[in-house]
């Protein structure tokens, strides 16, 4: 009896210490499992986006909800926020600079780290950048905006060199302080030469055409029969289609010709080096080059996707190989200053 | 000047004084530091033909924007406080409220509503107008500069109307002048510290707006600027062209100061007022008074409401989605109010000083706080980015900062108010106060602060409408993801989200007209 009361007692403390010891133990590996994960990747990272809110929110919100890795977004326009992270230097508490084009990401490029082969091979050879600094996530197209009142596709041409011709005199407009008409521009340079370039800009010029701020008043002047044609990004037809209804009368029309009248640019990322999250920060990027993301740039934002396992929207042309049509590289198009020099020459900028 | 001692400025106002004004010229101690890296680019800038023509087209621009606001705030501001204009108070309120539309929701919508094929157009289409002439350039920057700029001008007015004594003009009037005599004679020179203020702020506000001359398409020299930092993103430059900015700025300043006359004091020792005006009768003018100031309202505030509910009610048609704006309505109003409260405090030590020991040392202080408002929002920002990682790091990106920032930018519109509240206010009662045995912070708050009250709610109104729709200070030096109304617009406009940006533009203006209407309806509570 007594021998049974020990042995029950033995086997009741027995049992206690072994609870006591599995509880300990797993306390003490859910403790190495938590500082595993904080090791492999922060749960917080902070994003500078140069692209809205209204755009990019949804799919940020999505890597969070899928990787519990909290992400604190500064949205600002791309200009600014480069300038921003110029002046913060070393100090800067972003770890990822989504930029809206190329030259953004060019104007920081000294702060960024070099992107790990995984991330950089992902990206197509045309849109990224060659030191491995920052990779194209989606891209867009330079178009044609046409009134659809006043012109018909067939009387479009081939290539936007003829816009030049007398017959567009006072029907033209365009937004020469646009970070991506100069973009277009940077290309007719690099694909055509300086001179050639210039003529044509000389030409467009001797059209009296009418400047506009941004893309977005572009597409509204010549929706409401301002301009007849205007030179613009593609997805911008698409808000005001979502909004207007198709009644808007305006499409978008991509010059079949080979030349940098359609160019399709990308908007990019890239990884700060002063990050000290660089792994959640390459986890992000990884995502956003991914099939889900991908496929949302591609379907709410209307954008083309550089990801070869997605279909680009049915709303948009095939336009064969995006980016290696007449040999130019993105990485090259981030330096604007020639340019700006160039459309000052020519009476585009003031 | 002596300092300190009886008569002498209290240290205290000194040091304040001292601490705000140089809080205000940090912007231009960044503009130093990065302009002197920017020095060729500014050469390079200057040589060109262009930067003569720039330089040009920017001080017409502000000289005839300044001269029509003037056209339409003083009298307007007359009319609709002592006449019998009908509705005048429903106008009054109207008349302020354009000063709470962003200026790029007032140049788009201009644009749809005025623009060559917009909505004037599609109205006048039936009777063969096919095209109005172009909006764009001078005339269309012009319309949007000075809808948003009269409204500074009309409300400093209508604050000093408010506290002039009726007894004078009726002195004037009983010893058989004219009513438009005693109006010239008397009213209006005892209005001219108030119009000097409200003058000076469209003038510098005019200098710093970039959204609506961008989309106007009239290049001045903040266009300039903004272009080195959005497509190239050179701040040198950029920095550089910014000094040359505030260069006109103080030409500005020193052009006003000696419009302003003198050494005059307008107070009384009543210090408020036991009755009210006779308002003067219109008769057959009724009607054009009303027509001449229902014109702004409908070009500033129903065109804009009009257009932004049109885009409003066809996106919703087209399904369009729209995002819940409580947050961003709580940050807008929580992030005002204190940026109000901070400005005011802020600018309160500079104002009495400005006004009870003027001298040359306290002109220059006063002067030197207007600087921040005269420049682009980027580039106070961008300075403040550059003061707080290099030497305050805990308060970057921390609404402290941002509030900070907000105060740099919107000083004068405080200082502006106090200044001409102070100046209502003898002294005399203070010294009556301290012969009474209070002391000297004790007969200010006791007697100097009840008196100015009215001009202090004014001034922090304004700063509190300044804020609500403040926008690249917002973006640069928020909390990181702190959205407020301005934020929203913006996030929804640069994308042509037109229905979204539609319902925060509508938000932030119902939001801010409350203020505003009481700030225009307390005045003759006050006469009365």
């Amino acid at each position: 009896m007594y021998r049974e009361i020990r042995s029950t007692m033995c086997h009741r403390l027995l049992a206690a210490a072994m609870l006591l010891c599995l509880s300990l133990v797993s306390t003490i590996s859910a403790a190495c499992s938590e500082t595993d994960a904080a090791e492999e990747s922060a749960s917080s990272l902070t994003v500078y986006s140069g692209r809205s809110s209204s755009l990019v929110d949804p799919i940020l919100q999505e890597f969070s909800t899928l990787t519990g890795i909290s992400l604190e977004v500064r949205y600002g326009s791309t200009g600014a926020m480069a300038a921003t992270l110029l002046e913060e230097g070393d100090k800067s508490p972003a770890d990822v600079f989504f930029a809206q084009d190329p030259g953004g990401l060019g104007a920081v490029k000294t702060l960024l780290s070099e992107l790990p082969a995984s991330i950089h091979d992902a990206a197509p050879e045309w849109a990224r950048d060659p030191d491995g600094k920052w990779v194209g996530i989606s891209g867009r197209a330079r178009v044609v905006i046409y009134n659809t009142a006043a012109l018909s596709e067939d009387e479009l041409p081939e290539s936007i060199l003829e816009f030049t011709d007398p017959k567009w005199k006072g029907r033209i407009g365009l937004p020469p302080t646009n970070a991506s008409f100069q973009v277009m521009v940077t290309a007719m340079r690099l694909s055509w030469g300086e001179e050639k370039t210039k003529q044509w800009l000389e030409g467009i010029m001797a059209n009296d055409p009418q400047f506009y701020a941004k893309n977005t008043p572009t597409v509204a002047a010549t929706a409401a029969g301002e301009i007849d044609a205007g030179f613009v990004n593609h997805y911008y037809l698409h808000r005001f289609l979502a909004e207007e209804g198709e009644s808007f009368q305006a499409r978008n029309y991509y010059t079949p010709a080979d030349d940098p009248g359609s160019l399709v640019m990308a908007a990019g990322a890239g990884i700060l080096e002063s990050s000290d999250s660089k792994a959640s920060a390459e986890r992000l990027i990884t995502f956003l080059q991914g099939l889900t993301a991908q496929q949302y740039f591609t379907d709410k934002t209307h954008e083309f996707p550089l990801n070869p396992n997605v279909k680009q929207s049915e709303l948009l042309p095939e336009l064969g190989d995006i980016g290696g049509r007449f040999g130019v590289n993105l990485g090259d198009l981030s330096d604007l200053e020639g340019t700006q020099k160039l459309l000052q020459e020519v009476g585009a900028l003031p | 000047m002596p300092f300190g001692g009886a008569g002498g400025v209290p240290l205290w106002v000194v040091a304040s004084a001292t601490l705000v004004t140089l809080a205000a010229v940090l912007p231009v101690i960044y503009l130093f530091v990065r302009g002197i890296e920017g020095g060729d680019a500014t050469w390079q800038f200057l040589s060109r033909a262009a930067a003569f023509k720039i330089i040009v087209r920017t001080v017409a621009t502000v000289f005839v924007v300044t001269f029509l606001s003037l056209c339409v705030a003083v009298p307007a501001a007359w009319l609709t406080m002592r006449t019998d204009m009908p509705f005048r108070r429903v106008v009054g309120v109207a008349l302020a409220l354009p000063l709470v539309v962003p200026s790029f929701v007032m140049a788009t919508t201009s644009i749809e509503a005025f623009g060559p094929r917009g909505a004037l157009q599609r109205l006048l289409e039936p009777l063969g107008v096919d095209r109005l002439p172009s909006i764009y350039g001078l005339e269309g920057a012009a319309l949007v500069l000075v809808l948003m700029s009269y409204p500074y001008i009309y409300l400093m007015v209508r604050g000093a109307m408010a506290g002039l004594n009726p007894e004078l003009s009726e002195a004037c009037r009983s010893m058989g002048y004219s009513a438009l005599h005693a109006f010239r004679r008397v009213t209006l020179p005892l209005l001219l510290p108030a119009i000097g203020s409200g003058a000076i702020l469209a003038a510098l506000y005019t200098l710093s707006d970039f959204g609506g001359v961008a989309l106007m398409r009239h290049d001045t020299l903040s266009v300039s600027i903004m272009s080195n930092y959005q497509s190239s993103i050179d701040r040198a430059s950029g920095a550089a062209m910014s000094m040359l900015l505030a260069l006109f700025v103080l030409a500005l300043l020193v052009v006003e100061s000696s419009v302003r006359a003198g050494r005059l004091r307008y107070d009384d020792v009543s210090g408020v007022y036991g009755r009210s005006f006779q308002p003067f009768e219109l008769g057959w003018w009724k009607a054009p008074a009303l027509i001449f100031t229902l014109l702004p309202v409908v070009a500033g505030v129903i065109a804009p409401v009009a257009v932004l509910a049109n885009w409003l009610l066809r996106g919703l048609s087209q399904g369009q989605e729209m995002l819940p704006l409580g947050e961003p309505l709580f940050n807008s109003l929580r992030v005002s109010g204190l940026a109000a409260l901070a400005t005011v405090l802020l600018a309160f030590p500079v104002a009495l000083m400005t006004v009870r020991y003027s001298s040359r040392f306290s002109a220059f202080f006063e002067r030197a706080t207007y600087i921040g408002f005269g420049l682009p929002g980027v580039v106070v920002a961008l300075s403040l980015v550059f003061f707080a990682v290099n030497f305050a790091l805990p308060l970057y990106q921390t609404m402290w900062l941002l509030i900070f920032a907000y105060a740099v930018l919107f000083l004068p519109a405080g200082i502006g108010s106090l200044r001409a509240g102070l100046l209502q206010v003898n002294p005399i009662l203070e010294d009556a106060a301290r012969s009474l045995g209070k002391r000297q912070l004790q007969s200010i708050t006791k007697v100097t602060l009840p008196i100015i009250a009215p001009s202090v709610f004014a001034g922090a109104a304004m700063v509190f409408l300044l804020t609500m729709k403040e926008l690249p200070a917002t973006l640069i030096l928020g909390p990181t993801g702190f959205d407020t109304l301005a934020t929203s617009i913006w996030a929804s406009s640069s994308e042509a989200f037109f229905a979204r940006t539609a319902g925060a533009s509508l938000i932030l203006i119902s939001a801010a007209g409350i203020p505003t209407a009481w700030l225009v309806l307390r005045y003759p509570q006050r006469s009365r």
